[in-house]
């Protein structure tokens, strides 16, 4: 079964089409990249998807059943997980806290709560500071908190907008390593501007240009296009 | 994490065994002020549970104090129900309209939402006012001495009266710290720092601020009623604006978002007008220039500038 399918999705900025009919499904265990230059509309896509945008046409099927006019903390419910582009935090609280709120949610008790923090926490390599403020780790660090944040609530989909935007390299190579981990039970759709992530986790890349899917194939395929490599890398680093 | 637990422990613990012994030596007229003090206090609370807790600014509290003490009122005097039960559906008619005012004022967000809660005060003083019949308007209405037994206990005795207003502001302030530990508050405090993380986390924002919106509307009634009971008047004063901008000036200076910072402000902005307005007829501004310098430099209030600066533990 597809955990996400999505069918001609449009959304309409006043005369700015942003997303413009846009078909995409991920079948379950799939590692499914979204790439394309700046203001190609990925992140009003997945804005369409976790329902943070209202589409103005298409519509959204999740695990069998249509949320296209589901509000956002609903489809989170479900079994969805988002992190943001922009790091989205609670800084004045402890790494802990930040992922106990996450967790909360779907756990009975506080012991629960607390085994689901503390092995979601291992799971990013931050167990280490489960104590410190929020507000003081290293924005690398940030990053992956709001991965175990998305964890710690077992999602079916897991939605990651730009992960390794200012990751240094080590931290990169630590972010592939966790993607590994994370796919063995989850589906993750993720929006990533580098192509090593890419061509290393990717099962599927879609490839997004002017709000239009301008490819979907491999990681392999990808790289072999002429057109994704012009649309993409710009054509003075299309190779032969 | 225990040391600071423990702290948090002897703190509260100790604000509160020195809020019981104050009784037994204070003068007659600093008892009387601080009974008052804590059933204020208590509205306070309420106040800072939306204010501090969930950032929610309310211009318009004054209609859920009112809504308790008339609730109370006209149950006792009109209807001639016992006190205890009057107290209840004091509370409850706070409830009430607090879920009314609460679905509808939290479709606006900020400044927004002052005015329309300022609007709902407003309406609720003018129905007061409109049912002259009953609210005896203006003027209000004495609650009789034999109405204000509450178990047997006479509520205008003095060392009754400080029992009481010391029982209800332990009880609300208990409730309120219980409250902030549990998952309830936890989460309210997750919207305050971040609405839209909190949504996308699956979390129902709006049903959490409306619960929040009831929980403060009924700890305001809670004072209000108790009030009543306690001083034997109930009023449209109450209700005016200036009840409403109460609670918000006293958590201020208190610290919003801090558990003792409405008892603290209270206390501060009674005796600062009590003491200045006998040295000066100009004791308001007196009171002004303090609160100016005030939010100067605490701006973040009495307890909320010591969290900052001595004890970050503080809840």
């Amino acid at each position: 079964m597809s955990v996400l399918v999505a069918k001609g999705l449009i959304r309409q900025f006043n005369g700015l089409r942003a997303v413009d009919n846009v078909t995409l499904e991920i079948p379950e265990q799939q590692v499914r990249a979204l790439i394309g230059p700046n203001g190609a509309g990925k992140t009003t896509l997945v804005g369409l998807l976790s329902g943070r945008l209202a589409c103005s046409n298409g519509r959204i099927d999740f695990l069998g059943r249509d949320i296209t006019k589901v509000p956002p903390h609903k489809r989170i419910a479900m079994g969805m997980a988002y992190t943001f582009q922009i790091t989205s935090i609670f800084p004045s609280l402890s790494v802990h806290e930040n992922v106990a709120i996450a967790a909360r949610r779907l756990c009975r008790n506080e012991k629960d709560t607390r085994a689901v923090v503390a092995d979601a926490l291992k799971r990013v390599s931050l167990a280490h500071v489960a104590n410190t403020d929020a507000a003081d780790l290293s924005y690398g660090h940030q990053r992956l908190l709001e991965i175990a944040m998305g964890l710690s609530q077992s999602p079916r989909l897991l939605i990651l907008d730009e992960p390794t935007q200012g990751l240094a390299e080590g931290e990169v190579a630590e972010f592939i390593k966790l993607i590994h981990d994370i796919r063995q039970n989850t589906t993750v759709l993720l929006i990533e501007h580098n192509m090593d992530v890419v061509m290393q986790v990717a099962d599927v890349v879609t490839v997004l240009n002017h709000g239009q899917v301008l490819f979907e194939g491999t990681p392999a395929d990808v790289q072999a296009n002429i057109e994704v490599q012009t649309a993409y890398l710009g054509g003075a680093h299309v190779k032969a | 994490m225990r040391r600071d637990v423990q702290k948090n422990l002897l703190l509260h613990g100790g604000v509160l065994v020195a809020l019981f012994a104050l009784q037994f030596v204070l003068p007659a007229y600093h008892h009387g002020n601080v009974a008052r003090i804590m059933v204020l206090a208590t509205y306070a609370m309420g106040y800072n549970l939306l204010f501090g807790y969930v950032d929610l600014l309310s211009l318009g509290h004054a209609v859920f104090f009112a809504a308790g003490l008339y609730g109370m009122g006209i149950a006792v005097s009109h209807l001639g129900v016992s006190a205890p039960l009057g107290l209840m559906i004091g509370v409850l008619a706070g409830g009430v309209v607090g879920a009314i005012i609460g679905a509808l004022a939290l479709r606006t967000e900020g400044v927004a939402f002052m005015i329309v809660t300022l609007m709902f005060a407003q309406a609720g003083y003018l129905i007061i006012l409109y049912f002259g019949e009953i609210t005896r308007g203006d003027e209000g209405f004495v609650i009789q001495q034999v109405d204000r037994l509450f178990f047997g206990g006479d509520l205008s005795d003095p060392f009754i009266r400080y029992y009481a207003a010391f029982t209800v502001f332990c009880i609300s302030f208990l409730s309120i710290l219980a409250l902030l530990h549990s998952p309830f508050g936890k989460t309210l405090i997750a919207i305050r720092e971040n609405q839209e993380r909190a949504v996308m986390l699956g979390y129902n924002v709006m049903r959490f601020k409306l619960l929040a919106v009831i929980f403060s509307a009924a700890l305001s009634a809670l004072a209000g009623a108790t009030y009543g009971l306690l001083f034997g008047y109930v009023g449209a004063s109450f209700a005016s604006v200036q009840y409403s901008i109460f609670p918000l000036l006293w958590v201020l200076l208190g610290g919003a978002g801090t558990a003792l910072g409405p008892l603290v402000g209270v206390f501060f902005m009674f005796y600062l007008i009590d003491i200045s307005s006998g040295m000066t007829t100009a004791y308001m501004l007196v009171a002004g220039v303090v609160l100016v310098g005030l939010t100067l430099f605490a701006p973040q209030g009495l307890m909320g500038e010591i969290r900052r600066r001595f004890w970050r533990w503080l809840p």
